[in-house]
């Protein structure tokens, strides 16, 4: 995730008001996705970096090169375990990036990867997920140009820590920003949610529960590529729910664009697993991380067209259209339920934790 | 998905809501004490308040074992994580609970080895596989929790385990309730009883509810339909001038509750002659503590604590909100200095507590009524 900041000079400078970060020490929280996090860019690195507390925050910077419309992106990943059902930190590093890329409507040029490896990580591990790395970018159809490599003491780090920076060049044929949503339009959902962070909790080994689930890390970008194509202008705005989940994701939508969001919780595709390990649980599966979905705005005109397209790649036979954009209540989150009621689904804040007692 | 779905039917919520909007008679109102924070936290996460109408309030009760828990007994635990030899594991729902100094989640991120586990039985296996390091289990919950941490004491003993103990903070949900009834500030017309907890007890410990106070009592699963018909059978009861206890959640509760639970609660503990629960004072025998038999994993024994008794901040209310006497909007630092992530009292906390579930629902009704 990276800030998309004009250079208009820091807030400090424009507006003689020093930035204090209030938050007394770094928490687990302020990387989990939810309101710390949002705290932590929109409270520091926004305004120290650049930026104004008006840019929305969006997945990917852009830029204008003779004429050509660049994205630029910065991604890191830290995992544990570093390989689960379905994936390990290389494909991640790789989708990750790429899907914050695509998000953007760019399309992906070039990744470079940098590796922090900690002392004593088993040669093994380092060639499976180098191997990984290579795999997905491949699949991705996009090459990997460069990295580093740093090696730092046992017990600095959790085995292995990737960061990503990608490059990608923005479809002519799109225009997204919060700003453009209107009342009226609908919002897409490429497929089934909470199967990576399901997938991880589980395989964490710490919940004695066995489910059939894969992460559901992959590059998005064709379904993106097909989108744009039959969206064209009707397509506003676009986010991977990845840490904090589709409800982070859609508040952020709200808030930014200062409109209502609504989702209907029946039309929100989701496996067995994932509802039951929910369920079980105590957790929100509007609340859990997806590393191979996406989110769209599409005008109401261009809903079906949109919706038949992304069902047509393969991978997003499952894609639904799973709510709509009112204009009240504004910068808010409802679920409406089948039999008639609606809650107010806020971000995540902090990690999610289960209830048991 | 079985047990589910069949208790979210749409038909059945409409058909069952209108069902209560004919019981409700004209001009009265209905406050109904949900005892439990699995109830308070399905209210809010299904908005059943949409379905209900205007007349019928609902009363968050005290059955939140992490609201209830005053902050000394956070600060105890925490305390023993300053030995370097100690792994303090708990439940999920205390990581967030704040301590003088803050939570176990703030105490892991500057360092503290607290991990967090499913069951009590992880805490015993920790201990297996760290033998040269001291397991402290911090228990907390009502008789739901009780028996699983009264097993994994009976395994500990079995197979000799000497490095895990147990920091009990068990309580019981009866003598709250009674405490609640006898309180001159509460006006209460029923109650909907706790569903997991009499999973465990049974139907019988309620009767004195209807016997001596007069009041209906109807133990209820945590579905949306669940609650609903669990209101439907108390206000059958106003209706017809009827108190008794019925149990909605037959499916799981048996009357007379889980005999072998039971005997493990009584084999492993014993009830505690005195114990002070957040917002409600002293209660006598009211929670549990380990029996002699099994000192040696007692953590209160085996470990020095501070045991100091610390005031909540003084401005929170959390005592007031959790009797019922006022709601969560009505103390002072409601949404402006406590919020769930920001919280100040535990009942902002977990999303049992009756704040952080009052938080979310009275900013939808907020949000709706600007639409």
């Amino acid at each position: 995730m990276l800030t998309s900041l004009p250079h208009l000079g820091t807030e400090e400078a424009q507006t003689g008001r020093v930035v204090r970060f209030s938050d007394y020490q770094i928490e687990m929280a302020h990387g989990a996705g939810g309101m710390a996090s949002r705290r932590l860019v929109e409270g520091l690195f926004a305004p120290l970096f650049g930026g104004t507390l008006l840019t929305p925050l969006t997945d990917a910077a852009t830029l204008e090169i003779g004429g050509m419309r660049l994205a630029m992106t910065a991604d890191g990943f830290v995992v544990r375990p570093l390989e689960f059902p379905g994936g390990s930190i290389g494909e991640l590093a790789v989708n990750g990036t790429v899907n914050d890329l695509a998000v953007s409507g760019a399309r992906p040029i070039g990744l470079l990867t940098t590796f922090v490896i900690e002392a004593g990580l088993p040669g093994a591990v380092l060639e499976r997920t180098t191997r990984a790395v290579a795999d997905a970018a491949r699949r991705a159809d996009v090459p990997i140009l460069g990295g580093d490599t740093k090696v730092v003491e046992h017990g600095k780090a959790d085995g292995l820590y990737i960061t990503t920076s990608g490059l990608g060049v923005v479809d002519a044929r799109v225009s997204l920003s919060a700003a453009s949503v209107r009342p009226g339009d609908v919002i897409l959902l490429s497929g089934p949610i909470g199967d990576h962070g399901i997938t991880v909790l589980l395989a964490r080994g710490d919940v004695d529960l066995d489910a059939s689930l894969r992460s559901d890390t992959r590059s998005v970008w064709p379904m993106v590529k097909r989108l744009i194509a039959a969206a064209a202008d009707g397509l506003r705005w676009m986010r991977d729910p990845t840490r904090g989940g589709v409800a982070t994701s859609l508040n952020e939508l709200a808030r930014d664009a200062s409109v209502g969001v609504v989702i209907f919780e029946d039309r929100v595709p989701m496996r067995a697993p994932v509802r039951g390990a929910c369920e079980l649980l105590g957790l929100d599966p509007l609340h859990i991380a997806n590393e191979g979905q996406f989110l769209a705005v599409v005008s109401s005109e261009r809903a079906e067209s949109a919706l038949a397209a992304l069902r047509s790649v393969p991978g997003g036979e499952e894609a639904a259209i799973i709510g709509e954009i009112r204009d009240s209540p504004a910068k808010t989150l409802l679920c409406l339920a089948p039999y008639g009621t609606a809650r107010l689904v806020d971000m995540l804040v902090g990690d999610p934790l289960p209830r048991i007692c | 998905m079985r047990f589910v779905d069949e208790f979210r039917d749409p038909e059945l919520i409409r058909s069952t809501a209108e069902e209560i909007a004919r019981l409700v008679e004209p001009g009265r109102t209905y406050r109904l004490m949900e005892v439990c924070g699995g109830h308070t936290h399905a209210i809010y996460r299904f908005a059943l308040a949409d379905l209900l109408p205007a007349s019928i309030e609902l009363i968050h009760g005290p059955g939140c074992p992490v609201c209830v828990l005053p902050m000394g007994r956070v600060d105890d635990a925490l305390s023993l994580t300053t030995r370097p030899d100690v792994i303090l594991t708990t439940f999920g729902d205390v990581m967030r609970v704040p301590g003088c100094h803050g939570s176990p989640l703030e105490h892991r991120a500057r360092g503290a080895d607290i991990r967090m586990v499913y069951s009590p039985l992880d805490a015993l296996r920790l201990a297996i596989e760290n033998p040269e390091r001291e397991v402290v289990f911090f228990a907390i919950g009502f008789e739901t929790t009780a028996p699983s941490t009264a097993l994994t004491l009976r395994q500990a003993r079995a197979r000799n385990v000497t490095n895990l103990s147990v920091f009990c903070n068990h309580v019981t949900i009866v003598p709250a309730i009674r405490a609640i009834l006898d309180s001159p500030d509460m006006r209460l017309d029923g109650f909907i009883g706790p569903g997991h907890v009499s999973t465990v007890i049974g139907g019988r410990p309620y009767v004195f509810v209807a016997r001596e106070f007069g009041k209906p009592l109807v133990v209820a699963g945590f579905e949306p339909l669940d609650l609903l018909q669990s209101i439907v059978m108390i206000l059958r009861q106003l209706r017809d001038g009827r108190a008794e206890i019925e149990n909605q959640y037959d499916r799981v509760v048996p009357w007379e509750g889980n005999g072998p639970a039971l005997t493990a609660i009584a084999d492993v503990f014993e009830l505690r002659p005195y114990f002070e629960w957040r917002g409600l004072g002293f209660i006598s025998q009211s929670a549990l503590r380990i029996r002699d038999a099994y000192a040696a994993w007692d953590a209160e024994r085996r470990f020095a604590m501070p045991g100091v008794r610390v005031t909540d901040p003084k401005a929170a209310q959390c005592g007031e909100v959790l009797k019922g006497v006022l709601k969560p909007s009505q103390c002072k630092l409601f949404g402006r200095e406590c919020t769930p992530e920001r919280p100040i009292g535990a009942l902002m906390v977990s999303s049992e507590g009756a704040c952080a579930a009052h938080y979310s629902y009275a900013r939808r009704q907020d949000a709706v009524a600007a639409s």
